[in-house]
Formats: C-alpha cells, structure tokens, sequence
C-alpha cells in the first residue's frame, strides 16, 4: 500500500488521545495497587463479606433477569400486544437513567414510605436496605441488558423451526423450551454475562436504595468507596479485583459470541 | 387418510380434495396463493372453510394436534439436535421416551438411506442429506396429511433427481395424502397422480399431468407441463416405451425407470417420413390443434402420443388439420432423460 492510503494524521492523533484516556488510568489503578499486601488485604474479613455479597447478589441479580427477562423478551418481540413498542421504549429507560435517579424510584416503590410499602410492612418484608434490596437494585439496572439482547435474537430468529415443531406435534411451550430458546441460547449466554457485568458493579441505585451497611448491603463497589477515606490502599486492590473481573467478563463476551 | 377442504382468505378461495395415498401437485404462477394454502392447511395461517382430515374437522384445531406434516423449502432441521433427535421430535412432543423414540427415529433414518447419520449434527449434513432427515422427521409423525412445499428447490440437479426417487418410492400408496408445491414439471410428471393448477388465489384447473398438458388452459400452465414426457426404460441409446424407442444424445445406464422430456417447439412436423440419423420418428394422425399466441400445438395420436409446436406459417405450410397424417421428428440431442 502506498503512504497516501494511510489514516490521516489528525484523526490518529485523536485516537490517540482516547487511547491514553481510556487505558492511562487503569495503568495507574494496577501500578498503584499495593500488590504485596494482596493477600492480607483480600483475606480480611471485611473485605471477604464484601466480595461474597457481591458475588451472591450479582449471580441472584443475573439468575432473576435471564428468569424475568426472557419471557418479557419473548412478549415484546412476538406478542401482539397491544402498545408493545411503548413497552419496548420503557425497559431501556433503566439503562440511561441515572442510576442514583433509579435508587430513588425504586425506594418510592418498594421503600417504608413507598407505594407498596404499607403492604410490603405488613408482609414484614421491605426489601430497602436489606440485602434483597441490593438484589432487587441490581435486577432493576441489569435487566434490561438481557431482555434488550434477547428480543433482538427473538426478532432476528426465522420462524420456520417452530412452525415445523408445532406440526410436529409440539405445543407452544414446548416448541418455546426445545426449538427456541436453544436457538437463541449464545444471545441468552452473552445478555447474562452483560447482567451480570452491570449488576456487579452497580453502585448508585444500591447506595440509594439499599444503603452501605458492611456485611449486609455493603458490596464490593460500595466498599471500594468507603474505604477511600480510611484505607485508600485496600480500595486500589478491591479495585484491582473489580478490574480483573471486567476483562474475564469481557473475555467470556467474546467467547459466548464466536 | 383423504383431504377435502375448502379455504378462504382474503386472497384464496380453494377448494381441494387428496384421496389417501393420492399425490397431488399444486403448481401455479408465483403469487398464486400456492404457499398460503399450504400453510392454512397445515394450521400456520388463519383461514375461513373447512379441513376435513379422512372424517375429521381439523379447521379449528392448532397445528399441534392436526396430524398435518410440513415441509417447507429448506430442511429447517434443529440445529441443536442430532439427525436421529430431529427424527424423533414428534415421538418426544408426544411424550413417547427418549429410547424407544430414538429406536422409531432410527428406523425411518435407514428407511430414508440415511440410517447411518443418526448422530450428525446438521451443518454436518450436505443438502440432500439434510433433505432425507427433514423427510424422516416428517414421516415420523405419521402424518394424516402431507404437505411439501417445493421440497427439491435447494438442492442441486444430482441431488434433486435422487430424493426425487426417494420421495417417489416413499410416498406413492403410503397412507397419507400428499400435496407437493412445485415448480418443476419434471416434479410434476414424476411425482404426482394428479396437478391442481392454481392462479390468483382460485383453481384453475385439475387432472393428471398428461390432461393438463395436452389442454392447458393458461400460457403458464402450457410452458409449464406442455412438454413432451415419455415414461420407459432406458436402452444403450435411449429409452424403450413399450414398442417405441426414443433416441437420446445422452443415454443412461440400460434398464432403469426413466422419464425422457422434451420441449414441444423441439418437435418438427412433416407430411413425408423425413431422412437422417440421430432422431426418432413417430408417425401417426393429428388429434388436435390449439393456438397458443402465435404458434400452434399440436397434438399427434403417435405411440408413443407426441406434442409439436409450430410456427402458424408452419402449419399453414403443412396444411394441418385434424386427422391430417404426419411424422413427427425428435432430435436425439433435443430429449433430456430424467432417472425415476
């Protein structure tokens, strides 16, 4: 190829610049974590509560979207329901709001003080600043990723597979359980990991919502944010953790994918 | 088991009746409705009228419980199951377990040549092999009812003559009545009992393959079915047709079932034995004469009967009439032999 094919300066420079803003402080995050002191930091009892509370309530988180989200996915994308493309446009709502706005609307819902909160007193079950309030925050943010990933495979997936299965004998579950979701099965896999993603580093609705409370609501990211104050070095290695666990995610992404 | 139904949608209004065992193909212009009648049958698309399944309504069950089987263009074989699970589907959706559905499954693999692909994936499977488990999968469910829609589209000519056979040999005298959407007169000739012509959603004409073709009552119809088809045996240099003997440029294998084809306008006229090699000549009396745009067919009462389209110039010439005494010529190079 000749030179004059090559990218043209200024948009590289560009890339450039993006380039360093995008990796420069993850560099910084791994030269600065304290990486001697790892393995005393990551074995402390706090920092172990934190990190299997977020483990458990992001794969709780994850397990409740792929349980909710697919049936959701598949009325939006096969139902002929009606104001169906309104209810399409509302579940991408939670990916764009802020989520300290989606902690607050979920605390006037499901809070002491909310809509189904007399109810939910009575039931002696008031998910806010409990531990299932964290779930229940984490499912908010993250489910749109999957039924967003699975409707679009749904949309996508020809029919004629289950219209065979049906004259095959098949009723509609059964055609749904064993035609379509193993075709659809890579876009449930990848919409998991993404759930799964956001549910995990989920801090504002939490914090909101739920509050910080170690041992109980108290997840890695809050953690991460309380300890700056008091113990900057045990955050950049919590940090260190949250980071690795990202690149597995996206590794896995792109595995699920191929 | 026999069909009557009569169907109507917005655009379609059919009626069709498939005795049992019957193999009947509906053929017609794109558009037609060939494909919507297919799926209303099959329980797929909404339909007014009735279905009657041998003595059963079936126009208001969903297509789960109408013992109707499917099969549309492409295999659409799951992707996720092995040959033999595809097979067995219907066994499973039926709750029959897994083993003895399995043992059916396999059984109609090997009856269909594809016994020993049961534990191939899919997109393991060459087209025509795609094409036999589809079959089986099909067959499988023991369908009252049949219907194939373009089955031998996708595949190449090799293979498009083999499950041919295959289709041939399967589904004639079976218990089912079959409805086979096609395109290819060969199809047509080689498969089917009976041809449904339809045109703008209505039925436009219905018999077996040599009635339509020698009165086709569209343009469509007549370049569809108006060619010549012999049935016969193959020879070293052609096809044996009881006492007749067609000349091919391109003989097959001596002593197989075989159709030779050959297109009308291929056939040349005449009032006197004409000379030369390297064709076949049948001789006999005109038995009708129909003007179709500008050329005339004509249909000559020769053993075997042969088809000729000439130019109207032509059969002025020729002075062509009814009962007029002529020899019709085929050009070896001109008749194409199709395996049966």
């Amino acid at each position: 190829m000749s030179r004059s094919r090559r990218h043209p300066l200024s948009l590289s420079a560009l890339a450039l610049v993006a380039v360093v803003l995008l990796l420069l402080p993850l560099i910084a995050l791994l030269v600065r974590t304290p990486w001697q002191r790892m393995p005393a930091l990551l074995g402390s009892d706090a920092v172990q509560q934190a990190l299997w509370l977020s483990v458990r309530c992001a794969l709780a988180a994850t397990v409740l979207s792929v349980v909710l989200g697919i049936p959701l996915a598949w009325v939006l994308a096969r139902s002929h329901l009606p104001g169906r493309r309104l209810l399409r446009g509302l579940v991408a709502v939670p990916l764009v709001l802020p989520p300290v706005v989606g902690g607050v609307a979920l605390l006037l819902a499901f809070g002491r003080q909310g809509v189904l909160g007399p109810l939910l007193v009575e039931a002696g079950a008031v998910p806010a600043f409990t531990t299932w309030g964290v779930i229940l925050a984490e499912t908010f943010v993250a489910l749109p990723f999957l039924v967003l990933t699975v409707e679009g495979a749904l949309s996508g997936l020809a029919r004629d597979h289950e219209e065979v299965a049906a004259t095959l004998g098949a009723r509609p579950l059964r055609v749904f359980l064993t035609v379509t979701l193993p075709a659809i099965w890579p876009s449930v896999l990848s919409g998991a990991v993404l759930a799964g993603a956001r549910a995990l580093g989920e801090f504002g609705a939490t914090t909101t919502f739920a509050g910080s409370l170690p041992g109980e609501t108290q997840t890695v990211p809050l953690a991460v944010y309380a300890l700056l104050q008091d113990d900057p070095s045990a955050a950049y290695a919590l940090s260190a953790v949250l980071l690795t666990v990202s690149v597995a995610m996206v590794l896995a992404l792109r595995s699920v994918r191929r | 088991m026999s069909l009557r139904a009569h169907v109507r949608t917005d655009l379609l209004d059919v009626e069709i009746a498939v005795a049992a065992g019957e193999v009947v193909a509906l053929v017609g212009p794109n558009g037609a409705g060939k494909t919507s009648l297919v799926r209303a049958l099959a329980g797929l698309l909404r339909a007014d009228g009735s279905v009657c399944v041998g003595d059963v309504e079936i126009a208001t069950l969903p297509p789960a419980d109408r013992r109707v089987g499917w099969l549309p263009q492409v295999p659409s074989l799951f992707g996720h199951l092995t040959a033999r699970d595809n097979a067995a589907f219907s066994l499973r959706a039926r709750g029959v377990r897994r083993g003895p559905a399995r043992a059916s499954a396999q059984g109609w693999l090997q009856r269909l040549g594809v016994g020993e692909l049961g534990d191939r994936l899919p997109h393991e499977l060459s087209g025509g092999e795609a094409a036999r488990v589809a079959l089986a999968r099909a067959l499988a469910a023991e369908p009252s009812l049949l219907l194939l829609d373009e089955p031998l589209a996708a595949l190449d000519n090799t293979t498009r003559d083999e499950v041919r056979r295959l289709l041939r040999s399967t589904l004639a005298g079976g218990p089912a009545a079959v409805l086979v959407v096609t395109h290819d007169p060969v199809d047509v000739v080689a498969l089917a009992d009976r041809v449904v012509v339809l045109e703008a959603g209505r039925v436009l004409q219905t018999g077996t393959p040599t009635q339509v073709a020698a009165a086709p009552r569209s343009p469509w119809v007549a370049s569809l079915l108006g060619q010549n088809s012999w049935r016969g045996t193959t020879s070293e240099r052609g096809l044996l047709i009881e006492d007749a003997h067609i000349a091919v440029a391109e003989p097959l294998e001596p002593g197989l079932p075989a159709l030779a084809l050959c297109e009308p306008s291929a056939v040349t006229l005449h009032r006197v034995p004409p000379e030369g090699s390297a064709r076949t000549v049948l001789h006999g009396r005109v038995l009708e004469l129909r003007s179709l745009g500008g050329r005339v067919r004509v249909a000559v009462a020769s053993a075997p009967p042969v088809l000729a389209e000439v130019t109207g110039a032509a059969a002025a010439d020729l002075d062509l009439a009814v009962g007029t005494e002529v020899w019709a010529a085929v050009k070896a190079t001109e008749v194409r032999l199709v395996r049966l």
